[in-house]
């Protein structure tokens, strides 16, 4: 699936076609105005939906017909690609610059990019091994995506790391990413423990093996999460405490 | 509207055998009548032909639909073409959906036509599902002002301006340098009629006297803002700050000619440019009787790839001009292919053989060696190395863009394509016109282009500009963005994000409000806001999902 800017890679398509240049006919496009548009729940939205692999293209740096929104959307992929990282589907997703006149390198990168994820093979979404592990990390993601701690955050970054704040300071743009990375890995295994807590009570030892990290670590998100109002305490077995997700996640 | 209420009709066009000669378009005609919602479907051999139109109309009438769906080429050129006919059918234009199942399905995959039918199908219901969740939307009008802004006072510029001036338009008129005229100014007649360039030259007069003409000579543009209808441009002569008020821009920068330094010993002496010859041929300096012009010096090569498109007919000009003044001259012209299209051109070139001027091809991988009295060259067709007498050697150098272009389409927000030239949006249908509202383009500014070329792009640019001048107000897009009071939290994140200062807030509800007329629909702020509380209309959260979630089916 494909993302295309109208002005730009969406032209560039239009161009291959013109130029009669023959690529894979895998891609299905979705037409936005701008690559700045693709909110990065869509990208999440197919991989849920089955899809193997992502394209989003925008004109190139500098040359937005809206002016600054592809960069924008580099900062939103950036961070949609951490936390893909994170649950093994960052190389199904690629964020390129197409021209209205590079016919030719639009095809060239719908070309190699369907030859990328025929190696890759399909989804592990679709196969029942991995299914649910995928829907859970993939959830996982998507709801650290619509929270508007993480969408405030990618909002303001380009804003917060390249002007000065009211009181005159400036936020270098190594600390700010130092800032972001802690957030989007907490964010998301916050997020995960929620998913994994929605139905039956479970307790830190448990939730820990689940997800694969320190019951120390767990416990800390715990109390985060008590603190938001997002996870109480379900009922007290033998001293062990089991935590649940309230407001259903 | 409920989804019961949804009538769609889709329309899957042949476009001659452009699509129907690659997909099976019958078959797609079938299955989109199978798809929810759909009430009726078609194919046509040319859907945009006045019968493929008329049946949009007849069916939107008798099927009572209230959503239509092309199936064809792409909406970059055709949509605004099947909006216009949907609202003269009395539907909302917003109503409409477009498939791109010819530039990014049948041409692209010619071989294999199964697979491409394939495609096809999805895209039609990615299309269907969308188009249920439709809206009707409405065009915000706005005035327009009565003025244009014209950048560069060379024969592009100034034919556009005299244009627009005479039809009683004001016209701001800007030349960076001191005096009007451009290249002109450097040239001596020019092709094919070899006038004297000084007589074209007479237009500085009807400008600089033009009562509706106003000129900034010596200027350079500071900022562009605003859009169609309304541009502010602020610019600077002489260090004095001038704001001025257009209501369409038309860019005439035209383009520079290349200095042939350090191609074949350039030394302006002996082995000059085609530019320097015309200065001497003005001047009537011309001393030499065994004259050899090299065409395609700096292009056609990796560095630029492209063909200047003017030095051939400029290099049979001065050459034709050199044995007029002087029958004994013996001139031979080195080139690699001559452009000569045209019937003034063409009868121009075989003048210019008849005359005894020696055409020989050169090889690129085999370029003419400049020796002391002679050029050794090799020829092709007659396979052997010829040696040529010479006592000057004029090279021919292309036009190329100038360096300021980059500036100024950041301003402008409009593209350059490859070699810095500024980038129409569309080749053969919109030619002059960028993609962004108001603004076009004419003369060497967007290719290389003689005399003639560039008379009659400015004066398609002033004519596409008029439409816009003519009108006392424009319908602006209504696909815009649209904040939902309730949920905006004043977060402020989509004021920052906004590349246009569309979005301010209410002080009195500490909410974000859009002004429409601004607002462009790219949506930026939408796939930001912290809360999801803007919607982006014709392009919405829901819309793109439908198509995400069609294709993708459940797993």
């Amino acid at each position: 699936m494909g993302f295309l800017c109208n002005w730009c890679s969406y032209a560039g398509a239009d161009l291959a076609g013109v130029s009669r240049i023959q690529y894979p006919t895998n891609i299905r496009i979705i037409r936005v105005m701008c690559s700045g548009r693709v909110d990065p729940t869509f990208v999440v939205d197919a991989f849920l939906h089955g899809i193997d692999g992502v394209l989003v293209l925008g004109c190139h740096l500098g040359d937005c017909h809206y002016i600054t929104g592809n960069y924008e959307a580099e900062i939103k992929m950036s961070s949609l690609s951490k936390l893909l990282n994170i649950v093994k589907f960052s190389d199904r997703m690629q964020l390129d610059w197409v021209s209205a006149a590079e016919g030719n390198r639009f095809a060239q990168i719908v070309s190699e990019f369907t030859k990328h994820i025929q190696e890759l093979g399909p989804s592990p979404i679709k196969e029942n091994k991995t299914k649910t592990q995928c829907i859970d990390d993939l959830e996982a993601v998507k709801s650290v995506l619509e929270s508007s701690r993480l969408r405030g955050l990618i909002a303001r970054q380009r804003d917060l790391v390249t002007e000065k704040n009211v009181y005159g300071n400036q936020i270098p743009a190594e600390k700010f990413e130092n800032l972001l990375n802690d957030a989007i890995y907490n964010e998301f295994v916050r997020h995960k423990i929620v998913i994994k807590i929605k139905e039956i009570g479970k307790s830190v030892p448990d939730i820990a093996n689940e997800i694969g990290i320190k019951a120390k670590e767990v416990l800390e998100h715990i109390v985060v999460l008590r603190s938001r109002g997002l996870v109480d305490v379900h009922e007290i077995n033998e001293e062990i405490p089991t935590f649940i997700s309230i407001r259903g996640g | 509207m409920s989804s019961e209420d949804i009538r769609i009709g889709v329309f899957i066009c042949h476009c001659g055998t452009n699509i129907g000669g690659v997909l099976d378009v019958p078959s797609l005609t079938d299955y989109a009548r199978s798809l929810p919602n759909v009430t009726y479907s078609a194919d046509n051999l040319y859907t945009c032909s006045e019968v493929g139109l008329t049946e949009i109309k007849e069916n939107i009438k008798e099927h009572e639909l209230n959503r239509v769906i092309v199936a064809s080429c792409s909406p970059r050129t055709h949509e605004p073409l099947f909006r216009a006919i949907c609202q003269e059918a009395g539907l909302n234009p917003y109503l409409f959906e477009m498939v791109n199942i010819r530039d990014q399905d049948s041409w692209v995959h010619m071989k294999e036509p199964e697979k491409g039918t394939d495609k096809a199908r999805d895209l039609i219901r990615m299309s269907v599902y969308k188009a249920a969740l439709l809206e009707p939307l409405e065009r915000v009008k706005v005035a327009v002002t009565h003025s244009a802004f014209i950048i560069g006072g060379g024969i592009a510029g100034m034919t556009a301006a005299l244009n627009l001036g005479n039809q009683g338009f004001k016209i701001f008129l800007i030349e960076k340098e001191p005096e009007l005229g451009g290249l002109l100014n450097s040239l001596n007649k020019v092709f094919p009629s070899n006038e004297d360039a000084s007589k074209l030259l007479e237009i500085i007069d009807m400008i600089e006297s033009h009562d509706n003409i106003k000129l900034y000579k010596s200027s350079v543009i500071e900022n562009i803002t605003g859009f169609v209808g309304n541009y502010n441009v602020v610019i600077k002569q002489n260090k004095k700050t001038i704001n001025i008020d257009a209501g369409v821009i038309i860019v005439a920068t035209g383009a520079i000619p290349l200095s042939p330094e350090g191609y074949f010993g350039y030394d302006k002496k002996k082995i000059i440019s085609q530019l320097d010859l015309e200065r001497l041929l003005k001047d009537d300096q011309v001393k030499a009787n065994n004259i050899t012009m090299i065409l395609c010096v700096g292009c056609r090569n990796e560095e630029r790839r492209y063909c200047s498109n003017i030095c051939c007919m400029s290099a049979i000009k001065n050459a034709m001009l050199l044995i007029e003044k002087n029958p004994n001259t013996h001139i031979t012209i080195l080139f690699r292919d001559i452009q000569a299209a045209g019937t003034d051109y063409e009868k121009y070139y075989r003048r210019a053989r008849e005359m005894g001027i020696l055409f020989i091809k050169y090889l690129p991988e085999k370029p003419p060696i400049i020796k002391k009295d002679l050029v050794d060259v090799y020829s092709d067709l007659l396979n052997q190395d010829i040696k040529i007498p010479q006592d000057l050697v004029v090279l021919s150098t292309p036009l190329i863009a100038n360096e300021d272009s980059e500036v100024l389409a950041k301003m402008l927000k409009v593209p350059l394509e490859e070699n810095n030239f500024f980038l129409e949006a569309h080749v053969k249908l919109r030619p002059v016109d960028f993609a962004t509202d108001g603004v076009y383009v004419c003369g060497s500014a967007h290719w290389p282009a003689d005399i003639a070329e560039s008379t009659s792009q400015a004066n398609a640019a002033a004519s596409r500009a008029s439409i816009i001048l003519w009108k006392d107000q424009l319908e602006v897009e209504g696909s815009t963005a649209e904040v939902k009071t309730e949920l905006c939290i004043g977060c402020e994140a989509c004021i920052r994000i906004c590349p246009y200062s569309a979005i301010t807030k209410d002080e009195e509800t500490d909410t974000a409000i859009v002004n429409k007329v601004v607002c462009k629909g790219c949506g930026l702020c939408g796939a930001s806001c912290p809360k999801n509380a803007i919607i982006i209309h014709h392009f919405t959260s829901d819309q793109i999902r439908a198509e995400i979630f069609t294709y993708g089916g459940e797993i």
